[in-house]
């Protein structure tokens, strides 16, 4: 972490610590162990096939597209992908179909690495392993679906075995703040890589966050809470500050903190306990017997890794170091992928600061397909003084809409000549500008004149009606 | 029609329009509903798909297609292979009535090589057990003597083929439940390479350990059907991406030069003095046929037993816990859902398997890991590396595959440790991931069959069959004289 | 080795593997598990040092799969099997918890 720790908004001087364990779905067609689809949503238990449901006889066989998509998010994510062993992790719950979930423990594909982040800071990854996701359970009855109240309970088994990578953070984080720009800068790497949509929302990218507290940076780690149901960046936020000012009312109350797993309720903005730590359940691992190692080839690794697209973070700094833009502009061109568009058409000539400005605001899904041309066009016309920075907008709508060069859509729309208000106003100003000059016409010397319209056609890119130019300076000198 | 013993006999009259798979099946059906009231071999008779199968495949024949090469050749299953629509029981309560929604690979191979089933045999409870006295069902009486267990787990799949019902079944062997039963009913059996054949669809008791194999009357048979269900199979990890061995050209090429190692660990005491002699005896016809035989010490071996009671447990906890009642199977109904997994699966499996889901559930736990599961693994890498060792200096290894005949009902069940006795001479090779089978060679004092193990290394199933083809020709003329 | 397991013990793990057992059982099975760990006690003589863990016999390793997908089950047939069902899904008594 940086030694410059911005303010983490706790009272009295607490400091928090926090590490995230993020699980996302990978996008591949079936299923990690089976060949049954990795389809959001559909009829309950209609992507099914006996490993997924965990009938007696059936055996689980890799899905080598898993493989290569936790092999690029821990590429991105500088880990070291390694020899690993898939081991069974034990427990009954209904919606884990064989009692048992294959996951990796002792010797995760990805080890060490580390996450930059746009602010400068660098957050530790301590290991990003493969393991299938569970069932869905529905709480029936008159709790309203929750589950402590229900009377009975269905199960869908759809998303049963769909492939998940866990990226688990080290501690690294120290304000709520920090920990939403590790979500995002995450996020924004999955779906760079082709390895998730990323959606926390749909439940694709889930987010388990560990938050405890201290009074010094230099003291101990506190005992941690794990925080789980957290939908949104928000909700993150909101709860892990929910969850340190909690911490710190029982610590200054003199009480200590209990190891739990607890729960966001975001409806009345709090988190409350799941279960306490310290009835930890006893997992068995043990290496998976029904699966070999998965040692991946370096020769492959490698082809992986030369495959892997620019990264965000590489992308943000091109934009910044090619067009000047501010990291938060950069970083808003980049998700919404308009870096390259908005770099060729500087490359063409386009006017950067302008291009810069436009392509932050385009927030169409469309405007990816703008045409470089067009979109340098669109800035030199601006920068002419052709249209006006009003305009230009009214334009680009038009052009990522329809398709068009910005020429034809600002003639279709009479943009062509300078409106006479924006003429005024370029008029005055030159009249300010030029006291000396301007004293002259005013005294009769007509052949001033000319150096006015001189000038105006000059700041207009000699789109301005030279008549018109005339006519507003004897309007002036009355 | 009575003369056909064999499936490769059958094989080539139903082939040869000599006899219809329809008269094959009704005289396996009909041997079944005459004897299998005294043996219970059988958890189920599938005799309507059975007469259906061999109706169709006469058709075939008829029509002068080709068929496969087992084509009306009836067959037992063991009734822990995965049937779709068909009952698929494990010979446990917990089970009962399930009927899986897919074959297992073996099932679909075998379809193809036109082999009809005729039903599902009997097996110790998940296949954990040395006498097939843990069913929920009942126990299989010895077909050679009905006072006495047809040994297990595959008792039933034994006993279908010692009683003549079928020339061929399938058994699985996780320590020797297909070679001990094999020995105590006077049929072969064999427990083929790890990953030689597919485990898809047999429901799993420890998975590093489990294959599927072979019961036949005949060396040449068991031969035969390991070729038809033998081979990589994309849905089971495990399986060996090898081309399938040709094994029945290789059964009459006899041991001439073959080095024959005779365990020294597998000797000792507890093997019964008949046993010992007749395992002598079949060194000797080796010898005799122009093998080389010697001693041969594989020390780690004597601590099979103790890393197969870690690790078939351990595996076996995991593998059963599936066993909940939420999508298949037995539910005793409760009002939550912890309390409807502890009546159901406290109701659901008999003593044995609830032993060893304690046993394994122990060996993995917290805290005990290494002590048990962990050293259990490092015994194991020892037990095979001293076998590799053996097989530097021997072709293949000899020994008795059960300590005694078979014995009577009761005799073992008293203590668990008696029983798992019975399978230090087999645990060992699945321990190592080795191919081994049981050959019959004699009887022993009281009468009853022995049988004789013949072990090879990884892949070694042509030296293996070799070595016994010609014990039981030695076993054949012994007995003619 | 550790030291012999108790009826303390084989309760624990008849809870973790969700088994009823009743108390004159405990203890049978208490001392037959004692046994076979007593026997297993043995393997102590073995030096395992540098001793690697058995991996695949044949000593198979990476072994995937293509991303293919193949037709899924008859949610019918798979229902008919289960001892409860509504609305296309399993049924199942309150599971008091969230997921361990």
């Amino acid at each position: 972490m940086s030694n410059e720790l911005p303010d983490n908004g706790l009272p009295n001087g607490w400091k928090m610590v926090i590490g995230l364990e993020v699980h996302t779905e990978l996008a591949t067609q079936t299923k990690l162990f089976s060949s049954s689809p990795n389809l959001f949503g559909g009829e309950p238990n209609t992507h099914l096939d006996p490993v997924s449901l965990g009938l007696p006889g059936s055996l689980p066989v890799l899905n080598k597209v898993a493989v290569e998509l936790a092999i690029r998010i821990g590429l991105a994510l500088n880990c070291v992908v390694q020899r690993s062993v898939f081991a069974r992790k034990n427990y009954f719950y209904p919606d884990q179909p064989k009692d048992f979930q294959i996951s990796q423990y002792e010797l995760p594909i990805n080890g060490e690495g580390h996450l930059d982040l746009p602010d400068g800071s660098t957050v530790g990854i301590t290991r990003a392993h493969l393991e299938e996701d569970t069932g869905k359970s529905t709480h029936m009855g008159s709790g309203g679906g929750r589950i402590h109240d229900a009377d009975y309970t269905l199960v869908d088994y759809n998303r049963a075995g769909v492939p998940l990578l866990e990226i688990v953070s080290e501690p690294d984080m120290r304000t709520a703040e920090q920990a939403k720009v590790y979500v995002s800068e995450l996020r924004a790497i999955l779906i760079a890589v082709g390895a998730s949509d990323g959606k926390m929302e749909e439940g694709s990218m889930r987010v388990d966050c560990n938050v405890s507290v201290r009074r010094s940076d230099d003291d101990p780690f506190g005992t941690r809470c794990e925080i789980k149901n957290v939908n949104s960046l928000r909700s993150m936020g909101r709860a892990i500050d929910y969850e340190a000012r909690r911490q710190i009312d029982l610590l200054e109350a003199g009480e200590r903190i209990r190891q739990e797993t607890r729960h966001w309720n975001e409806d009345e903005g709090r988190t409350v306990t799941l279960r306490s730590k310290e009835e930890a359940t006893d997992y068995r691992y043990f290496p998976e017997p029904d699966l070999v190692e998965l040692d991946p080839d370096p020769a492959w690794i490698e082809q992986i890794r030369a495959a892997l697209p620019m990264l965000p973070r590489e992308r943000r700094l091109r934009v910044v170091e090619r067009t000047g833009a501010t990291v938060a502009a950069a970083a808003l061109i980049v998700e919404r992928g308009l870096d390259d568009l908005v770099l060729e058409a500087v490359t063409i000539g386009g006017d950067p600061a302008r291009l810069v400005n436009h392509a932050q605001q385009l927030s169409d899904d469309r405007a990816t397909d703008l045409s470089q041309a067009a979109f340098a066009a669109l800035s030199t016309m601006e920068s002419s003084g052709a249209i006006s920075a009003t305009q230009a907008k009214t334009v680009l709508a038009r052009m990522v809409e329809f398709g068009e060069d910005p020429a034809s859509i600002a003639s279709e729309l009479g943009y062509e000549a300078m409106p006479s208000d924006e003429l005024e106003s370029m008029v005055d100003g030159l009249i300010a500008a030029h006291a000396d000059e301007w004293a002259k016409l005013v005294a009769g010397e007509q052949k001033v004149m000319g150096f006015f319209v001189g000038a105006a056609m000059k700041a207009t890119g000699g789109k301005a009606d030279g008549k018109a130019v005339s006519a507003i300076l004897n309007q002036r000198r009355g | 029609m009575t003369e056909l013993t064999t499936a490769l006999e059958m094989a080539a009259a139903v082939a040869a329009r000599e006899v219809t798979a329809t008269e094959l099946v009704e005289a396996s059906l009909s041997a079944i509903a005459e004897r299998d009231g005294d043996i219970s071999a059988f958890n189920l008779v599938t005799d309507d798909a059975a007469r259906q199968r061999a109706a169709e495949i006469d058709v075939e024949i008829a029509a002068g297609r080709p068929v496969g090469r087992l084509a009306g050749v009836p067959i037992a299953l063991k009734d822990n292979l995965c049937t779709r629509g068909v009952p698929t029981t494990c010979s446990s309560k917990i089970l009962e009535g399930w009927r899986p929604p897919y074959d297992a690979t073996v099932v679909t191979m075998l379809a193809h090589s036109g082999a009809i089933s005729v039903g599902k045999t009997n097996l110790d409870e998940f296949a954990m057990g040395s006498s097939t006295e843990n069913s929920a069902f009942g126990p299989t009486r010895n077909p050679r003597d009905l006072s006495r267990v047809p040994g297990g787990s595959s008792g039933g799949s034994a006993a279908a083929v010692a009683a003549g019902y079928v020339p061929l079944s399938l058994g699985s062997d996780t320590g020797g439940s297909i070679r001990q039963p094999a020995a105590l009913c006077g049929v072969v059996g064999v427990k083929p390479t790890y990953g030689l054949v597919s485990r898809y669809g047999l429901v799993a008791f420890a998975s590093s350990l489990d294959q599927i194999g072979p019961f036949a009357t005949t060396v040449t048979d068991a031969a035969l059907l390991l070729e038809v269900i033998a081979g990589h199979d994309p849905l089971d990890s495990t399986s060996i991406p090898e081309p399938v061995a040709d094994l029945m050209s290789h059964l009459a090429d006899g041991v001439q030069g073959l080095r024959v190692g005779i365990v020294s660990e597998f000797m000792v005491e507890g093997i019964a003095d008949d046993v010992r002699r007749r395992t002598e005896a079949a060194a000797a016809a080796l010898e005799a046929a122009g093998a080389i035989v010697g001693e041969v010490n594989v020390p780690a071996a004597a601590y099979g037993l103790d890393a197969y009671y870690l690790i078939a447990p351990a595996e076996a906890s995991s593998n059963l816990a599936r066993y909940d009642a939420v999508r298949f199977g037995l539910r005793v109904d409760a009002s939550t859902t912890p309390d409807m997994y502890d009546a159901t699966r406290t109701a659901g499996f008999g003593d044995e398997v609830k032993r060893r889901i304690m046993l394994g559930t122990y060996a993995l736990s917290a805290g005990y890991y290494d002590a048990y599961y962990g050293t259990a693994q490092k015994v194991r890498s020892l037990i095979r590396r001293d076998f590799d060792r053996a097989y530097q200096d021997f072709d293949v290894l000899l020994s008795p595959t059960s300590p005694t005949t078979a014995f009577a009902f009761g005799d073992k069940t008293e203590d668990p440790m008696t029983m798992y006795l019975n399978d230090v001479c087999t645990i060992p090779t699945n321990l190592a991931g080795h191919p081994a089978m049981s050959v019959p060679f004699g009887v022993g004092d009281d009468g009853m069959p022995v049988g004789v193990q013949v072990m090879a290394p990884m892949m070694g199933e042509i030296p293996m069959f070799r070595a016994a083809a010609v014990l039981e020709a030695a076993a054949n003329s012994e007995a003619i004289s | 080795m550790p030291e012999r397991i108790t009826v303390e013990d084989v309760a624990h793990v008849a809870r973790l593997a969700r088994l009823n057992i009743a108390p004159d059982e405990l203890e049978r099975f208490t001392s037959q598990l004692g046994d076979i760990l007593e026997h297993a006690a043995q393997m102590a003589a073995l030096d395992l040092e540098g001793v690697e863990p058995m991996g695949h016999p044949y000593g198979l390793r990476n072994v995937m799969r293509a991303d293919v997908l193949a037709p899924s089950l008859d949610r019918d047939e798979v229902l008919s099997q289960a001892p409860s069902a509504e609305a296309g899904m399993f049924r199942v008594p309150p599971v008091l918890g969230e997921e361990p």
